[in-house]
């Protein structure tokens, strides 16, 4: 089969522009809303998310003719437990800093409305390489917005940009000093939970804006 | 006023539809219905014959907050003076306020006024009145050290957050003018969360306001003792009526303020259930934490009612923000339990959470939220026991 056919490409387009996940579906916004403080720790989730996002999908979708449907969902989440405690200990042995200030939000990956919504609706219908191309575009769809959500979060609320790198993270840009003598302050509300609501809001309006997506189409 | 009728009437022709300025329509129709009435006439019923449209009913509310506008300029300078132990005449006193005044008021119309237009333009609605009330209450609520670039923001907010995405003057759900001032709160802790003086003064110059003595005190006292110790500013209770205390611009005289209220409610702009019935929450919660205050360390719950009414911007918020037509209810009966919670929500924030010192602007925020609820619940029990009589 033919991997970059009109098809595919709209199922990878698809969740990155009239079908987002999260802006669109409102799906996945619990993680949206905790790993956004900071950017560096906003890119390592995405990166989480797509691989669980992926592999569930195919594997789900190679078992689909085996899945007996009154039990799919026991199925569904043993699997996708599985990848995450991968996922959880890769964090752990390689990247101990980051895997502690991500805490509870990785495992929490396993309840994330977007993998068990995709392996619902797509994987269990559709076969392996496809199943692969729809979580590749609804990982990248949800890592689009919370790494535009997680950028304004860090740079207006924190006054830093931090690429991963480790624990730490490695500071790209930080607003100067000489702009904070001269009366600049950083909008402690962004680092909030609530300031995550807005700016969440404004990318939604935008992207609808963008799409022209009316409620109720 | 002929001249200014032609004049307007002739520059009418150039925003009309398929006109090259006719983008710029709601500009133009926002100036023209300031000065006159508009020709427009409803050609379906019910009718009001009545001049008191929106535009008018919020000219008297600016109207009612003139007077605020300046005492609170007289009040920056006579701090300022006693602060720096020069004296100086009322005069001079009301002029240094008026320095700080205007920029505050100038940056709040011109984002106001940003934001409104281009609503008005890219939206294609008429330029709602609402956003001068909206500005006018947004100064009167900082205090006088506000940055003024944090004021822009902070208007913005409150103006695109909490009006216009919800449709405009008519469907907004909160006040607009207390978001702009709690978006401010929680995004600028350091200059506007109220446990420091808010006065102008020499540089680190500080002090304690009225709410913050009885919040943080060095050992437990009863909070009238607290606040005639304080010798810094005199919290003496006529005192705290007349104003002269550090606090945001609009709400230290509190004479002017039932003026402000007495002409809203002669008007009919302003409900007095809503007034009342806050000030009976506030009153009624106060005197039932005074009962408790001998059980507790806390010594905010020793705050009498009437000092409740008198410190912090109680009275202010209860006259201009609660009572809005807007965000509040609609029934009767739902007026006095919106107000009563919100007199009693105003004694809880300031004595439970001493993280807080002023509860105000929180309380009226809640209730606009619980506004719908309450009216819903009123109307549905009406048509209930109509039902029931009836049947």
């Amino acid at each position: 089969m033919e991997i970059f056919n009109s098809e595919s490409k709209k199922i990878i387009s698809d969740p990155l522009s009239i079908n987002n996940p999260i802006s669109l579906q409102v799906l996945g916004i619990c993680s949206a809303l905790a790993v956004t403080i900071r950017l560096d720790q906003a890119i390592i989730m995405t990166i989480a998310v797509i691989f669980v996002l992926c592999s569930s999908n195919v594997i789900l979708s190679a078992l689909r003719n085996f899945i007996p449907n009154r039990v799919r969902i026991v199925v569904m989440l043993s699997i996708i437990a599985s990848l995450v405690t991968v996922v959880d200990q890769v964090l752990q042995a390689y990247l101990y800093d980051m895997s502690k200030q991500l805490s509870v939000f990785v495992g929490l990956i396993i309840t994330n409305c977007i993998i068990m919504g995709r392996a619902e609706a797509f994987a269990l219908k559709h076969g392996p390489s496809k199943a692969f191309l729809d979580g590749l575009g609804n990982g990248l769809g949800y890592g689009m917005i919370i790494i535009i959500v997680s950028f304004f979060r860090e740079l207006f609320g924190a006054g830093t940009i931090t690429l991963p790198n480790g624990g730490a993270g490695y500071e790209l840009f930080s607003i100067p000093e000489a702009w904070y003598a001269a009366g600049y302050e950083n909008i402690g509300l962004l680092v909030l939970s609530p300031g995550a609501f807005f700016i969440l809001g404004l990318v939604i309006w935008t992207q609808r804006e963008l799409f022209g997506i009316e409620e109720g189409e | 006023m002929n001249f200014l009728k032609k004049i307007l009437t002739k520059s009418g022709k150039f925003f009309e539809e398929g006109k090259p300025l006719s983008w710029a329509f709601p500009i133009w129709e926002a100036t023209d219905t300031i000065f006159f009435s508009t020709e427009k006439q409803t050609d379906s019923g019910p009718h009001i014959r009545d001049n008191m449209d929106i535009k008018r009913t919020m000219f008297f509310v600016v109207i009612a907050l003139i007077p605020c506008y300046l005492f609170g300029a007289y009040n920056i300078g006579y701090l300022h003076s006693a602060a720096t132990g020069v004296s100086s005449s009322v005069v001079s006193d009301f002029i240094l306020g008026m320095s700080y005044v205007t920029p505050i008021l100038i940056t709040t119309f011109v984002a106001g006024a940003i934001c409104e237009l281009s609503f008005a333009v890219i939206r294609k609605h008429e330029v709602n009145e609402g956003f001068l009330v909206t500005c006018a209450l947004i100064p009167l609520t900082m205090p006088p050290d506000i940055p003024l670039w944090q004021l822009f923001i902070g208007t913005c907010f409150g103006i695109i957050i909490g009006k216009e995405i919800f449709g405009g003057v008519g469907t907004n759900v909160f006040n607009p003018a207390l978001t702009a001032r709690a978006f401010m709160y929680f995004a600028f802790p350091t200059k506007i969360s109220g446990d420091k003086v808010w006065a102008v003064g020499p540089d680190g110059y500080s002090g304690a306001t009225a709410l913050s003595i009885p919040a943080n005190p060095v050992e437990y006292d009863t909070a009238t003792n607290l606040f005639s110790q304080a010798t810094q500013f005199d919290f003496s209770t006529s005192n705290l009526f007349w104003g002269l205390i550090p606090g945001s611009i609009g709400e230290t005289n509190k004479l002017l303020i039932l003026l402000g209220a007495i002409f809203l409610i002669y008007c009919g702009i302003a409900s007095w259930r809503i007034m009342v019935s806050s000030v009976l929450g506030l009153v009624m919660t106060a005197g039932l934490f005074n009962l408790l205050a001998d059980h507790s360390t806390n010594a905010m719950l020793t705050i009498t009612p009437l000092q409740h009414i008198l410190i912090g911007s109680f009275l202010f918020g209860t006259v201009f923000m609660a009572s809005e037509p807007v965000t509040s209810t609609h029934t009767n009966k739902g007026r006095w339990i919106y107000g009563f919670m919100i007199g009693a929500l105003t004694v809880i924030i300031r004595s439970v959470n001493p993280a807080y010192p002023e509860g105000v602007m929180l309380a009226i925020l809640i209730m606009n939220m619980f506004a719908p609820l309450i009216d819903y619940y009123i109307v549905k029990s009406n048509i209930n026991m109509r039902l029931s009589r009836n049947a």
